[in-house]
C-alpha cells in the first residue's frame, strides 16, 4: 500500500514538475495519470502492485469532494442574490451536456459500427 | 469563543479551554470530515443506493450546518480537511488502473468517445454561460458557471483565468457533480440510453468525479468509461474552455 501511493505522488510530482516548467494548461495530476499509463501497460507487475490502493481510493472518490463543497458557505449571499440564474443555468447545463455526451456517443457508435465489418458484434 | 452552544456557565471553563484547543487543530475539522461522510455513506446505503441520496450533498449539509451551528470559520475548518481534499491528486493519478483494464475498448471506440466528449462538454459550458446571461447573472458568475462541468482543480484555474471567482467555481463544481449524479438514471432511462460505457462516459464528461463516483458504485465498466471522460473532459477543457468560454464572455 505504502509503495502504491508513493507510485502515486511520484507521477503527481512528475506531472506537477513537468506542468510548471514547460507552462503546459492542464493539471499536474491529469499529466501525471498520461504518465503512469505507459508504465502499468508495460510492467503488470507495477499494475498488481496499484491496483488495490487505487481502487480503494476511486471507491472513496465523492468523499473528497466534500471539503471543496462546504465551501458553499462563503459564497452564500451571492448565491442568495442570483439565486433564479445560478440555479436554473446549473440544472438545465448539467442535463443538456449529459444528454448530449450520451447520444452523440450512442450515434457516433452506431456510425462507425455499422462501417467495418461486424466481427466486433458479441 | 464559542456563542453557539448553550452551555450551564459552571462546565464551561475547562469545556472551553478544551474547545479552545481543538477548534484550532486540524485534527477536529479532519475527523469531523470523515464521521458526516461515514454517516452519510451509511444512509445512502441504506437507501439501496438511491441516487438522490448522495452521499456527497448529505455530507456538505451537514457539515455547513455544524460549523453554522458552531460558529466555526470555513478557513479554519479547511485546515484540517485539506488532507481529503489533497487526494484529489493521487485519486486523479490513480484513475489510470481503470483507464488500463478498458483499454482495448477504448481503442476501438476512440472517435465516438473523442466526439462525444467536445460536444457534451461545449454544450454544458455554452448552455450554461448562456442561461445564466439569459436570466441576468452578473459576468463574474458567469465565468464562475462556465467550467463547473470540468473536475475542480482545472475548473478553479480556468475560472481565474477568464475572471470568475476560483471557490465559487469549486462550489458550483461540486453542485453540478451532486446534480448529475443524482439525475443522470433518470434522464438516461427516459431517453432509453441503457449502454454502461455510454452512460458512464455521459456522466464523467458531465459530472467529472462525483459523476464517476456514483458510476464506481454502479458497476466498475461504467466507472471506467466516467474515469477516461473525467480525465479526457480535464485536458480538453484546460487546453480549449478559456478560449471558447472567453470568447463568448467578451461577445456577450
Amino acid at each position: 500500500m505504502i509503495a502504491a501511493l508513493a507510485t502515486l505522488l511520484v507521477f503527481q510530482l512528475l506531472g506537477e514538475a513537468l506542468v510548471r516548467t514547460l507552462g503546459l494548461p492542464v493539471p499536474g495530476p491529469v499529466l501525471g495519470l498520461a504518465l503512469l499509463l505507459p508504465l502499468l501497460a508495460w510492467r503488470p507487475a507495477v499494475l498488481a502492485m496499484v491496483r488495490p490502493t487505487a481502487q480503494t481510493l476511486l471507491q472513496h472518490l465523492s468523499l473528497l469532494f466534500v471539503p471543496a463543497g462546504v465551501g458553499v458557505m462563503l459564497h452564500l449571499s451571492r448565491i442568495g442574490e442570483e439565486a433564479l440564474a445560478i440555479g436554473v443555468a446549473l440544472v438545465l447545463s448539467t442535463w443538456i451536456g449529459l444528454v448530449v455526451a450520451a447520444l452523440t456517443l450512442q450515434w457516433l457508435m452506431r456510425l462507425t459500427q455499422a462501417a467495418p465489418p461486424p466481427e466486433d458484434r458479441p | 469563543m464559542n456563542p453557539g452552544l448553550p452551555l450551564p456557565e459552571a462546565a464551561t471553563g475547562r469545556l472551553a479551554d478544551v474547545w479552545v484547543y481543538l477548534s484550532a487543530t486540524p485534527l477536529l475539522g479532519l475527523t469531523v470530515t470523515l464521521l458526516v461522510y461515514q454517516g452519510a455513506f451509511v444512509l445512502y446505503r441504506r437507501s439501496g443506493f438511491h441516487p438522490l441520496a448522495n452521499p456527497v450533498a448529505i455530507a456538505v449539509l451537514g457539515l455547513g450546518l455544524l460549523l453554522w451551528a458552531t460558529g466555526t470559520p470555513y478557513a479554519t475548518y479547511f485546515e484540517g480537511a485539506q488532507f481529503v481534499h489533497f487526494l484529489l491528486g493521487p485519486a486523479t493519478v490513480a484513475l489510470a488502473v481503470p483507464l488500463l483494464e478498458q483499454l482495448p475498448r477504448l481503442k476501438r471506440l476512440w472517435l465516438p468517445l473523442l466526439g462525444a466528449l467536445v460536444a457534451g462538454t461545449l454544450a454544458a459550458t455554452v448552455s450554461a454561460i448562456g442561461i445564466g446571461w439569459l436570466l441576468g447573472a452578473s459576468r463574474a458568475t458567469l465565468a464562475s458557471l462556465a467550467p463547473k462541468s470540468v473536475t475542480t482543480p482545472v475548473a478553479m484555474g480556468i475560472a481565474e483565468q477568464i475572471g470568475g471567482l476560483p471557490s465559487l467555481t469549486a462550489v458550483l463544481v461540486v453542485s453540478t457533480g451532486i446534480l448529475g449524479a443524482a439525475t443522470a438514471r433518470y434522464l438516461f432511462d427516459a431517453l432509453r440510453i441503457t449502454d454502461p460505457a455510454v452512460r458512464g462516459f455521459a456522466l464523467g464528461t458531465a459530472a467529472h468525479g462525483i459523476g464517476t463516483a456514483r458510476a464506481f458504485q454502479v458497476s466498475e465498466e461504467m466507472g471506467a468509461f466516467a474515469g477516461l471522460a473525467m480525465g479526457l473532459s480535464a485536458l480538453f477543457s484546460a487546453v480549449a474552455l478559456p478560449a471558447v468560454a472567453g470568447a463568448l464572455l467578451h461577445w456577450l
